[in-house]
């Protein structure tokens, strides 16, 4: 059972990536991930929306009846993502405003309602709420990665903090502007599988 | 396979369940995301006028202590100029105002995109031992994605600007999101906002130089010419005559005869 959960959890990392492999969840990829502190916060509140659907999906997949369960899968996602909105707009309220709609588009990502259909309707509760920890973590993994670059190269910041020296305030590095841009995540993303895959040759699809 | 009932029945257990836990989170939550938004736009008063500093960590009692002792909330009747002292200052909302058509009125077409105008608005008196040292304006206008938000500081003679700062945008990061960064809000410092009694100010391509050179004109952002120029019209919009133009004059005036 140890090892079943670890790779539940983990395989969604590198050797079933959502976004790498699935090629899911792309869109708010691309939109949040211009600096790490967004990442992170959106990684987190996606994990926990994955995690805590998935969850309670499971818990009641005996009882739903199967002609309307996408729209109650459906039902609990946007609500959990609407509580999620709520908590980060009460805690975290600089971040959630450079997140705005984001958050709420959490609804609209299919690796949620992916993995509810895929995986919460078939698994117990507990095998369940792994996955969704797991494909959370993985959804995550690639905007750390990502945000890691463009923050870095984009604004030569981390968090925040300067790096590297502006040539604008005297330093030696200019800013790379497409970084700051929806088209590089494009370009990252693309890398990253294309990093991946050749790590992983079995990835690769047939043509 | 269910029974309908069975279907209707789990349906609406689910609605309610996912109702209760979504209006529950909802209410317990709202005073503190209130509290938020009301401690934000106090800390973006602050700093515009000088009185706090983006990378200082302060606790919100600090904030509160530091708004209460500086700053005092006026309303202004836009049309007149004069105090609208009718109305409570400490719960007056603006945002809320604009969208009442009781209290505001469709804005005349103008380049900043304002579509609403409020009849009242508010501004801030920064305030140093009873005197008047500095006027806040909040200003709102397009820029290229979003609506900006922001506050724009002047001297208490009206016309040199003390700073500028948003509180809310939807610019690209980066781009015209750099509005946000600190040593392009410095360059406002000290600039005049009016010429012959006409808003001037403006944001032009390239550089404007040190402020005795290019009093009117400020840097322009590498990337983010609509941004600039949306911020252009929005300040250019809010201290003209359908903006704080009337109440501007009347405290100009104010000020002479107190210089005289």
């Amino acid at each position: 059972m140890a090892a079943k959960t670890k790779e539940i959890l983990l395989d969604p990392l590198f050797t079933n990536n959502p976004i790498a492999l699935q090629v899911l969840g792309v869109c708010s990829a691309l939109a949040v991930t211009t600096k790490m502190e967004t990442s992170v916060v959106m990684a987190l509140a996606v994990i926990a929306v994955t995690a805590l659907s998935n969850l309670s999906i499971s818990a009641i997949r005996n009882y739903i009846p199967s002609s309307i369960r996408i729209i109650v899968q459906l039902t609990i996602i946007a609500s959990l993502v609407i509580v999620t909105d709520q908590v980060l707009k009460a805690f975290m309220y600089d971040v959630s405003k450079q997140l705005s709609v984001f958050v709420g588009l959490i609804i609209t990502n299919c690796i949620v309602m992916g993995r509810a259909e895929a995986f919460a309707m078939q698994n117990p509760p507990m095998a369940s709420l792994f996955d969704g920890i797991g494909n959370g973590m993985g959804y995550g993994l690639v905007l750390l990665v990502v945000g890691f670059f463009r923050e870095l190269f984009g604004s030569g910041r981390l968090f925040g903090a300067q790096v590297f020296s502006l040539a604008s305030e005297g330093g030696w590095y200019t800013p790379n502007g497409l970084m700051v841009l929806a088209p590089s995540a494009f370009f990252l993303i693309a890398t990253f599988i294309w990093v991946l895959r050749t790590y992983k040759p079995e990835q690769v699809e047939e043509d | 396979m269910h029974s309908n009932a069975y279907t209707f029945g789990f349906a609406a257990i689910i609605c309610a369940v996912c109702g209760i836990v979504v209006a529950g989170s909802a209410v317990s939550l709202k005073d503190r995301q209130d509290a938020n938004v009301r401690l934000d736009k106090q800390k973006k008063v602050l700093s515009v006028a000088g009185l706090l500093t983006d990378d200082e960590d302060v606790t919100p009692d600090e904030v509160q202590k530091r708004f209460t002792g500086n700053i005092q909330i006026k309303v202004v009747d836009l049309k007149t100029g004069g105090y609208a002292t009718e109305v409570d200052a400490t719960t007056f909302d603006q945002s809320k105002a604009s969208k009442d058509p009781a209290r505001s009125a469709v804005a005349p077409k103008n380049k900043a995109k304002v579509l609403r105008l409020p009849n009242r608005a508010t501004v801030y008196h920064v305030v140093k031992d009873g005197e008047l040292v500095m006027l806040v304006l909040p200003v709102e206008g397009k820029g290229l994605w979003s609506t900006l938000y922001g506050y724009l500081a002047l001297e208490k003679d009206g016309n040199t600007i003390a700073g500028l700062t948003f509180y809310q945008h939807g610019e690209t990061p980066g781009l015209g999101g750099e509005v946000d960064n600190e040593k392009w809000k410095a360059l406002w410092k000290g600039r005049k906002a009016f010429k012959d009694g006409k808003p001037f100010i403006k944001v032009i391509k390239g550089q404007a130089g040190p402020v005795a050179e290019a009093p009117y004109e400020v840097d322009g952002l590498s990337g983010a010419t609509l941004t600039a120029r949306g911020v252009t019209n929005l300040i250019q919009f809010w201290l003209g005559g359908n903006g704080f133009g009337p109440y501007l004059n009347k405290m100009k005036s104010l000020a002479k005869m107190k210089g005289a």
